[in-house]
């Protein structure tokens, strides 16, 4: 057995982040999941206990409220003792339609998806910075890569976090810090539990939870998964505007 | 909790098609909502795993379906006893990754592990060890289901034992189920010590399994497609988990058939090639190490195998004749599968023990089992199944539910006095196309 890793997991009910907490107790790392809700953090962790991981410990946390986040984040780091990976999961994908009516909405998903995630994100570099490794994992989406009619409020505060996790990679470059964006296509999660999937496109969350782990070992900033939507994307980032205009995405 | 309509949703057999309202729920406590949810219009529901059912159980066309194989997590492992308690939507791929490293295995494990462990208490799911120690189901320690009238009902030997029972091999209708623990068998090894040998006549498929008693397990591929003197040869394979060596649970499957294959792929040519192949390769005689993968798995190293049949899809078979009758029986099935010109790409042949089962629905019994696979060539097909079941039904046998989708009513009733039993105790928000089709004709 390697050693133990210290894995922190910010919205570790989401299901990707489940997937990828799997993949890590199997290994036998110890995990601290924070979440907002009690009961299910409690079945999550359950589960990686029973998996294999070392230790198990869950904090129950707001994390879209950042009121007091760097006193928060030390507790988190002082019962973890220190962090290894820290992986950046929690979102809400919202209505778009929502969010053009309400701007109270509209603000709730920026909040939630851009303006704390950013937070988090600064805090668990400064930790990392201070202990000089360790390596920040964060989910943004393809969302970001260009702003479309049918999702433009969640893809505007995926893109901002894109950029932050950008900049922080950059920042961290030649140090032996990492920083990995990811940018997950169509997964088939509660998240998009109403839509109708199937098709080539959708892919499963241990798929995504595998080459986020991937990304981690190869220190890569940033990984579209599964890979071809970095094709995908390239493609409609560079479509000129009269075609793009004509599209429904 | 939402639900939407799915009109592709198919069981393993492809034969059976038709629209579903299905809601998928992630964590336990949404499955009243997502089974309120799938019913509404209909009014039924169904708890459905990975669809590994051949036939027309894991369906409710029409009605409502509870996909459960979002509920995967684990609940306690407890690595000094072995005992695991998991949501009833974990695989037994799953199980088998967390319980091999740890020196634990599955008790009965059937042809595939991607079923989930709800699926195989449902259908108490026996493998090559049921003549060593029955089905999975004396395996079941205790578990949890969800019924519309009731809620939570945990059960055990000791507690609601009549739901208890019938919940093993109950088709999936005596409540939802929510978590199960099982006790996990001991292993030194993820290898286990194979010995192949051919048997030239079925004669020798019935000494060797007698002589191979000792061995935990056995079973044996059969060419249907050989005729005469040769009638009934084919390959016998026992094995024991090895008593020493690493600890390694498999990898990740290999590729997957991407597309339906044209309907026409497996023909008697074409089987009865690789048959020959298959009888002469050197494999067939091989003694020595193998990983519990390729013994238990073989077939999972092909994504939806199920698509090399086309779009017609295919009907499994799986009949049980009693020890009494089997020598005759059996060579009167491959007789007549012979003469039929149809070719069975899998054919599976075994004997069952005596170990009774705590579920009075479960398939297996003393006897000797067969399982085949046919393309659905329609009528014709249909026809040679009939003359099987007939053949099965002279000898007081009977035949496996969660097989063919076709299974006549008659004999599904004869075969299984206890099915009024399992109607009573049948949540009446939960019904199955195969149950519509049992209690609802005449």
């Amino acid at each position: 057995m390697p050693e133990p890793k210290k894995i922190l997991i910010l919205g570790a009910t989401s299901a990707i982040a489940e997937r990828w907490a799997r993949l890590r107790a199997t290994r036998g790392d110890r995990l601290l999941l924070v979440g907002r809700d009690p009961g299910k953090l409690s079945i999550v962790a359950d589960d990686l206990r029973a998996r294999g991981a070392t230790e198990v410990l869950v904090a129950e946390s707001d994390l879209a409220d950042t009121d007091g986040a760097p006193q928060r984040f030390a507790s988190f780091l002082e019962r973890l003792g220190g962090v290894d990976v820290a992986l950046v999961a929690y979102g809400v994908l919202g209505n778009q339609a929502d969010a053009q009516a309400d701007t109270d909405r509209l603000e709730q998903g920026l909040r939630t998806n851009f303006l704390s995630a950013a937070i988090w994100c600064e805090l668990v570099a400064g930790a990392l910075e201070t202990a000089g490794a360790g390596t920040l994992v964060a989910i943004s989406s393809v969302a970001g890569d260009r702003g479309r009619r049918s999702n433009y409020a969640y893809g505007a505060a995926k893109a901002g976090l894109s950029v932050y996790l950008d900049g922080l990679a950059h920042r961290f470059a030649g140090t032996p810090v990492t920083v990995v964006a990811v940018k997950p296509g169509f997964v088939d999660t509660p998240m998009t539990a109403h839509v109708q999937k199937g098709g080539p496109l959708w892919a499963t969350p241990e798929r995504v939870a595998e080459d986020i782990e991937r990304a981690i070992a190869k220190r890569r900033p940033v990984v579209y998964t599964p890979w071809f939507w970095w094709g995908v994307m390239l493609i409609i980032r560079n479509l000129p505007r009269m075609i793009f205009n004509r599209m429904n995405i | 909790m939402t639900a939407r309509d799915d009109d592709r949703l198919l069981s393993w057999g492809r034969v059976h098609r038709g629209r579903h309202r299905v809601a998928g729920p992630a964590w336990p406590q949404d499955v009243a909502f997502a089974a309120a949810a799938s019913s509404e219009g209909a009014g039924t529901t169904l708890a459905r795993g990975l669809g590994r059912s051949y036939g027309d159980t894991c369906l409710n066309i029409g009605g409502g379906l509870v996909a459960m194989t979002g509920l995967d997590r684990a609940i306690a492992f407890d690595r000094t006893s072995g005992i695991l308690r998991a949501d009833a939507g974990m695989s037994l791929d799953a199980v088998l990754r967390l319980a091999v490293p740890a020196g634990w295995f599955l008790p009965v494990t059937p042809g595939t592990k991607f079923v989930t462990l709800g699926g195989a208490v449902a259908n108490d799911v026996h493998g090559k060890n049921h003549h060593a120690v029955g089905c999975i189901g004396r395996h079941v320690r205790r578990f949890a289901i969800w019924r519309s009238d009731r809620g939570v009902v945990e059960c055990g030997p000791d507690t609601e034992t009549e739901l208890f029972k019938a919940t093993i091999g109950g088709l999936g209708l005596t409540g939802i189920l929510l978590w199960v623990e099982i006790s996990l068998i001991r292993i030194a090894s993820s290898s286990m010590t194979v010995e192949n040998e051919r048997f030239d006549t079925l004669d020798g498929f019935f000494r060797l399994a007698e002589a191979s008693a000792d061995w935990p397990y056995t079973v044996a591929w059969v060419d249907t497609l050989s005729t005469g003197d040769r009638l009934g040869r084919g390959v016998f394979s026992r094995g024991r988990h090895a008593d020493a060596g690493s600890l390694e649970a498999h990898g990740s499957g290999g590729p997957a058939v991407p597309v339906d294959a044209p309907g026409v792929l497996l023909n008697r040519w074409t089987v009865g090639a690789f048959n020959r192949l298959y009888y002469a390769k050197p494999g067939s005689a091989y003694r020595g190490a193998q990983h519990y993968d390729g013994f238990f798995y073989p077939l999972d190293r092909l994504g939806n195998w199920n698509r090399l049949y086309g779009r017609r899809g295919f009907y499994q078979w799986q009949g049980l004749v009693p020890p009494s009758a089997a020598k005759p029986a059996v060579h009167a099935l491959l007789d007549r599968i012979a003469r039929s010109g149809e070719a069975s790409f899998l054919a599976v042949l075994k004997n069952f023990g005596d170990m009774a089962s705590p579920g009075p629905m479960s398939f297996p019994m003393a006897g000797t089992t067969l399982a085949l696979d046919f393309p659905n060539r329609g009528d014709r097909t249909l026809a040679l199944l009939g003359d099987l079941d007939q053949i099965v039904a002279e000898t007081g046998g009977r035949l496996y539910p969660a097989k063919d989708g076709r299974l006549p009513v008659a004999m599904f009733r004869s075969g299984y006095p206890a099915w009024t039993d399992l109607e009573r105790l049948r949540d009446p928000m939960l019904m199955s196309s195969f149950w519509r089709r049992m209690t609802q004709s005449e």
